[in-house]
C-alpha cells in the first residue's frame, strides 16, 4: 500500500489521474492483494501484515549513545487524581515537533486523551532520562521504542489497578480513551469503566512491568500516531507570544551582558581599553573571560570581554565602545579563495583510499568515455533565527543554566568542568530553541554565561549574542571540493567511479587535526554511495583546519549529495540518457548493499545504526525516485526556460528523492514553482510534522543552493548579518512543496530520521533543473540567485 | 522622557531616548514575546505595531514612539483569537516558532490596511520577515485564510 499525503487539502481536490490510479491500486491491495496495475512503476512489494502487526523490539544505535535509553514509565509519566497526565519530554524542541511527537507516542500507547496531557521539559539528566543529545535526526529513531514501552507499561499498570479494584483478572480490563473498561468473558464491554484519575494512585504505586510482558497496539488501534491531526503542543503559546525561548528567561536581579570575542580563531587579547564602555549609562562592569587556546578546544569558550549592564542594549553599546588590540595567531592566514584553490589541487591528486572495490585504474584505462568534474561548496553558518543566548546563576553552591540547547547533559558536564564544580551541583534548564540546526549542540555560549556569573560572584546574568556574533563565531559547516570521476564502457555502462573528497574535518574540533576526515563524515554520502558500479574507489585528500568546524543540518550529506547527484545527471546527458532512468540504472538491482563485497571500510559508520537493522536498501531508494518522478510528472513538456531536476539520497537511515521544478526569469532569476519530495523514513509517527520538515528542508535547501555562504579573509568571517548572509525569503522560495510519505512495506523498515534527510537532495535537484531549463551547469555553491 | 501607550497602558519611559523599543519592551517592560533576531531591521522577528502599522522595534527608538501607541504580540488581541492568530494555528504554521510573533504582527498590519491582499501583496508585505525553518508556504496560506475569515 502506498499512502500519499498531500501537503494541503486543496491539492487533494486537484489530483491528477495518475495519483488516483495509484490510490485505487493501493485500495485493491488492502482488499485483496491484487498485483500492481501495468503502467505503474512501483518497485515495492506489498506486505500488508505491517498494518496489523504490533511492535517487535529491534536493536538501534541508541545502545551506542551515552546513557542509552530509559523506558521506565515512573520516570516519564505521572497521572494525578484529576486524571491529568504529565509526560516528560526529554529531547529539545527546535522546530521538528519532537516535543509533541514523542509524548504522542506515549499517550497513544497508554490510551490517554491528548487533551488531558501536559508536558514537562526535562532538565539535562541523561542517567535519569537516557540520551538527550537532540542531533543526528535521532530522537524518533532511538526513542520510539522506549516511549512505546513506557506507554504500554503504564497502560498495563492502569489495567492491573482496575483489575484489583474490580477483583477480576487483568485480562478483562482494557484501557480505552482515558478510562479502563471491564470486559466480559467473551471480550465484550460490560459497560463498567473507571477513569484514569480514579486509578492514578493505585496504578502509579505499581512496579514497572517486565518488558517481556508488554503488549503493543497495532497500527490499526492507534489514536494519535500516524494520524496527522495533532497540533504541536506549543502552538497557542507561540501565536500569543508566551512561548519561552532562551532570551525570555527572567531571574530576579538579572543583569544583561554582551561580549567581544576574537574574530580570528585563537586570537588573544594583548591589551584593551574599556573606559568609553564604562561611561555608557547602564553599563556596570567589563569582565575578561579567558579563552581556551590549547587544541582541541571542543566547545570551549573563545574568550574575550563581557560587558555587564542593566539592559541588553546598554551591554551592546558598551561592547561596541571597547577597543581591543589582538594577537591574531596562526589562523589569520585563512583566506577562502586561496583555500578553495588548494582543495582543488589536492582533489586532483590521489588521496587516502577509504573504500575500494574492484580495479578502478583498470576501468578508467579501458573506458570509452570518461567524466571528471569537481563541485565546490563554501562554509555555511546555521543562522537560527534565535541568536545564541544563555543565562546563569550560582547560588548556595549550585549553578543553574538556562539555555536553548540541543544537548543539555553534555553541556551540564562541560559547564561543571569549566566552573570546577561537580556535575550534580549544576542544573541545566532547557527552553524552547528558536532553531538549532546543529549550532545549539555546541555549548560554548553556556560555558561563557556560567563563567561570567561565577566572575560576578554568582549573580544572575543573561549573555546575549548579537546576530553578528552568531554569524562570526560559529562552528561552521565545512567548505569542500568533491571531485567525481566516472568511466563508461562501449555500451554506456558506468564501470568506474572515483570520488575524492577534500574538506576540513569536524574531527579537528575534538582531536588534533590530522587533515583527514573521520568515519562519520565518510559515512554521509561518500563511502555509502549506493551505485552498481563494479570498480569504485573513495579517496580523501588532506585539508587542514583554520576555523571551528561543526555540524549543520545534514552535515557532509549536503556537499556529497550535490556532487554525486549532479555528476550522475551530467553523465546521463553525456551518454544521451534520461537523468531519472540513468539514476535508477546507477542504483542498479534490488539489493541490500553488501559492505564486504563493496570494499567498505571496517569502521563504516551507518549513522550509528546496526547495519543488519538499517541496511542500504536499493529497493527503498529506487522507490522514492520513482514516486517523486511520478508525482512531479517527470518527462512532461514545460515552457522555455523551465525544467525539472531530480536527486535522491539516503541519510540518517531514511530515503529521500526530490524533483525540483525550476523556472528561470528573463533576467536570470532562478525560481522554484514546485518541489515534490518523496520521503521514506520507515515506520513514521507524525505525518503532519514530517510534511513541515520537508517543506522547511526545501527552503533551507534553496538558501544553501542559491544564497548563503561564509567566507574567510585573513582568518575572519567576512559576513555579519542577514544582509550579507542572505537566506530565502517570501520573495523567492519553493512555492509549493508536495510531500509524499512512503507507507512502510515491511516490519524491517524501522523508523529513520526526518529533520535532516530532506535537505541534501534539494541543491542537486535544483542544479539539475537549472541545467534542464537553461543548459547551464552549476558546480559551485552558493550559485547566486541569477544564472546567466 | 517619553510617553508611550503599550498594549493600551500608558507608560512613561525614562533613560536614553535612543534605546530601540525592542530592548525597552523586552528588558524593561518584560514583554518578551517580541524577539531579537538581527538588530539591523533585516529579519522582522521584532515586528510590532506603532499606531497600528508594522515597524521593526529594533530600528524604532523610544523617542520615535513618543506620544504614540505600541502594540506587541501580547496585546494583539485580548484573548489570542485575532484572525491571524487563529489562521496560524489552523494551518499549523510554526516550526520552531521564534519568528512567528513578528510574522503574525506583520500579517495583522497588512490585513488591517488591505483586507483582501493579492498573492503579490502578501509577498510584498511579508518578504522582510525571515523564517529559517522555512514556513513560508504555510505563512502565505495562513495570511490568505485570515483574510478570508477564519
Amino acid at each position: 500500500m502506498l499512502h500519499y499525503i498531500e501537503n494541503e487539502a486543496k491539492a487533494r481536490a486537484e489530483k491528477s489521474s495518475t495519483q488516483a490510479i495509484i490510490e485505487n491500486v493501493s485500495r485493491r491491495h488492502i482488499l485483496g492483494g491484487a498485483l500492481l496495475a501495468s503502467g505503474l512503476v512501483l518497485a515495492v512489494k506489498i506486505a500488508p501484515a505491517i498494518a496489523r502487526e504490533p511492535l517487535k523490539p529491534y536493536p538501534t544505535g541508541a545502545e551506542g549513545m551515552s546513557d542509552k535509553t530509559v523506558n521506565d514509565p515512573h520516570i516519564f509519566i505521572a497521572i494525578d487524581k484529576s486524571g491529568d497526565v504529565t509526560i516528560v519530554t526529554h529531547r529539545s524542541e527546535m522546530g521538528t515537533g519532537i516535543r509533541t511527537s514523542l509524548p504522542m507516542v506515549v499517550a497513544d500507547e497508554m490510551e490517554a486523551d491528548w487533551a488531558r496531557v501536559r508536558l514537562v521539559q526535562a532538565e539535562g539528566d541523561e542517567p535519569k532520562y537516557g540520551n538527550q543529545d537532540t542531533d543526528g535526526s535521532r530522537s524518533m529513531r532511538h526513542f520510539i521504542q522506549p516511549m512505546r514501552q513506557c506507554g504500554a507499561a503504564m497502560r498495563q499498570m492502569l489495567e492491573a489497578a482496575a483489575a484489583a479494584k474490580w477483583g477480576v483478572d487483568a485480562k478483562l480490563c482494557r484501557a480505552k480513551a482515558h478510562t479502563v473498561v471491564k470486559l466480559d468473558g467473551a471480550g465484550k464491554e460490560t459497560g463498567d469503566s473507571i477513569g484514569f484519575g480514579d486509578l492514578a494512585e493505585a496504578a502509579m504505586a505499581l512496579p514497572t512491568p517486565a518488558i517481556e510482558t508488554l503488549t503493543f497496539k497495532t497500527p490499526a488501534e492507534f489514536t494519535l500516531m500516524r494520524k496527522g491531526d495533532t497540533k504541536i503542543a506549543d502552538l497557542r503559546d507561540i501565536t500569543v507570544g508566551k512561548a519561552i525561548y532562551g532570551a525570555d528567561v527572567r531571574l530576579p536581579g538579572m543583569k544583561f551582558a554582551a561580549m567581544v570575542r576574537p574574530d580570528v580563531l585563537g586570537a588573544k587579547i594583548k591589551s584593551y581599553d574599556a573606559s568609553e564602555a564604562l561611561k555608557i549609562p547602564g553599563v556596570e562592569k567589563v569582565v575578561e573571560i579567558e579563552g581556551v587556546y590549547a587544541v582541541p578546544r571542543k566547545f570551549a569558550q573563545l574568550g574575550g570581554l563581557a560587558v555587564v549592564a542593566n539592559t541588553t542594549w546598554a551591554a551592546m553599546l558598551g561592547r561596541d565602545a571597547i577597543s581591543v588590540d589582538w594577537d591574531l595567531g596562526p589562523n589569520a592566514s585563512y583566506n577562502s579563495a586561496e583555500y578553495a584553490k588548494e582543495m582543488s589541487a589536492t582533489a586532483a591528486k590521489p588521496g587516502k583510499v577509504i573504500r575500494n572495490q574492484g580495479d578502478v585504474d583498470a576501468a578508467f584505462s579501458k573506458a570509452k568515455q570518461v567524466f571528471s568534474e569537481e563541485y565546490h561548496a563554501t562554509h555555511l553558518v546555521q543562522a537560527a533565527m534565535e541568536p545564541l543566548v544563555a543565562s546563569a546563576r550560582i547560588k548556595d553552591g549550585k549553578a543553574e543554566i538556562w539555555a536553548p540547547v540541543q544537548s543539555p547533559y553534555g553541556a551540564r558536564k562541560d559547564v561543571a568542568e569549566a566552573l570546577k564544580m561537580k556535575v550534580e551541583d549544576v542544573v541545566v534548564h532547557v527552553t524552547l530553541l528558536g532553531g538549532g540546526f546543529g549550532r545549539k549542540s555546541k555549548w560554548d555560549f553556556m560555558i561563557e554565561a556560567a563563567l561570567l556569573s561565577q566572575k560576578l560572584g554568582g549573580e544572575p546574568v543573561m549573555l546575549q549574542w548579537s546576530r553578528e556574533d552568531d554569524t562570526r563565531h560559529s562552528f561552521y559547516h565545512t567548505t569542500s571540493v568533491e571531485r567525481i570521476e566516472m568511466a563508461a564502457d562501449d555500451a554506456g555502462k558506468v564501470i568506474g567511479w572515483r570520488h575524492r573528497t577534500v574538506a576540513p574535518s569536524i574531527v579537528s574540533t575534538f582531536a588534533p587535526d590530522s587533515g583527514y576526515q573521520f568515519p562519520i563524515e565518510y559515512g554521509m554520502g561518500f563511502v555509502d554511495v549506493p551505485f552498481d558500479v563494479p570498480n569504485l574507489r573513495c579517496e580523501n585528500g588532506e585539508a587542514k583546519t583554520h576555523t571551528r568546524i561543526g555540524w549543520y543540518r545534514s552535515v557532509s550529506n549536503i556537499p556529497r549529495a550535490f556532487a554525486v547527484q549532479s555528476a550522475v545527471c551530467e553523465m546521463a546527458h553525456k551518454l544521451g540518457r534520461d537523468p531519472k532512468d540513468f539514476l535508477l540504472e546507477m542504483i542498479g538491482p534490488d539489493r541490500k548493499i553488501d559492505l564486504k563485497a563493496g570494499g567498505f571500510p571496517e569502521d563504516f559508520w551507518n549513522y550509528g545504526e546496526p547495519y543488519e537493522q538499517f541496511p542500504i536498501d536499493t529497493v527503498r531508494l529506487k522507490n522514492v525516485v520513482r514516486l517523486a518522478a511520478e508525482k512531479a510528472g517527470w518527462g512532461k513538456t514545460l515552457p522555455e526556460r523551465q525544467g525539472l531536476g531530480i536527486a535522491a539520497h539516503r541519510a540518517f537511515a531514511s530515503y529521500v528523492a526530490s524533483v525540483v521544478h525550476v523556472a528561470v526569469d528573463a533576467d536570470g532569476t532562478v525560481r522554484v514553482p514546485e518541489v515534490v519530495t518523496a520521503v521514506d523514513c520507515g515506520f513514521y509517527v507524525n505525518p503532519e510534522r514530517i510534511r513541515s520538515q520537508i517543506e522547511g528542508a526545501a527552503v533551507m535547501g534553496m538558501s544553501n543552493a542559491l544564497y548563503s555562504g561564509i567566507t574567510f579573509k585573513d582568518g575572519a568571517v567576512e559576513q555579519s548579518n542577514f544582509s550579507d548572509y542572505p537566506i530565502a525569503t517570501m520573495r523567492n522560495y519553493p512555492k509549493k512543496v508536495t510531500t509524499v510519505i512512503v507507507e512502510p512495506q515491511d516490519p524491517s523498515w524501522h523508523t529513520g530520521g526526518v529533520g535532516e534527510p530532506g535537505v541534501p537532495p534539494f541543491a542537486p535537484a535544483l542544479a539539475n533543473a537549472i541545467f534542464a531549463a537553461t543548459g547551464k551547469r552549476v558546480r559551485n555553491l552558493p550559485i547566486g540567485e541569477k544564472v546567466s | 522622557m517619553a510617553s508611550i501607550t503599550v498594549n493600551g497602558e500608558k507608560r512613561t519611559i525614562e533613560g536614553d531616548p535612543g534605546t530601540p523599543l525592542l530592548w525597552y519592551l523586552r528588558d524593561v517592560a518584560g514583554l518578551t514575546g517580541t524577539k531579537f533576531g538581527c538588530g539591523a531591521g533585516v529579519c522582522g522577528a521584532c515586528t510590532i505595531h506603532l499606531d497600528g502599522v508594522a515597524v521593526r522595534s529594533c530600528m524604532t527608538t523610544v523617542e520615535m514612539a513618543d506620544g504614540k501607541s505600541v502594540t506587541t504580540i501580547e496585546g494583539l488581541s485580548a484573548d489570542g483569537e485575532h484572525a491571524v492568530q487563529k489562521a496560524w494555528r489552523q494551518v499549523s504554521v510554526p516550526q520552531c516558532g521564534f519568528c512567528q510573533a513578528g510574522q503574525i504582527m506583520q500579517a495583522a498590519s497588512l490585513l488591517a490596511q488591505n483586507s483582501a491582499p493579492s498573492d503579490e501583496d502578501i509577498v510584498e508585505s511579508m518578504s522582510g520577515n525571515l523564517c529559517r525553518c522555512g514556513c513560508y508556504q504555510r505563512i502565505h496560506e495562513a495570511v490568505k485564510l485570515a483574510a478570508g475569515g477564519v
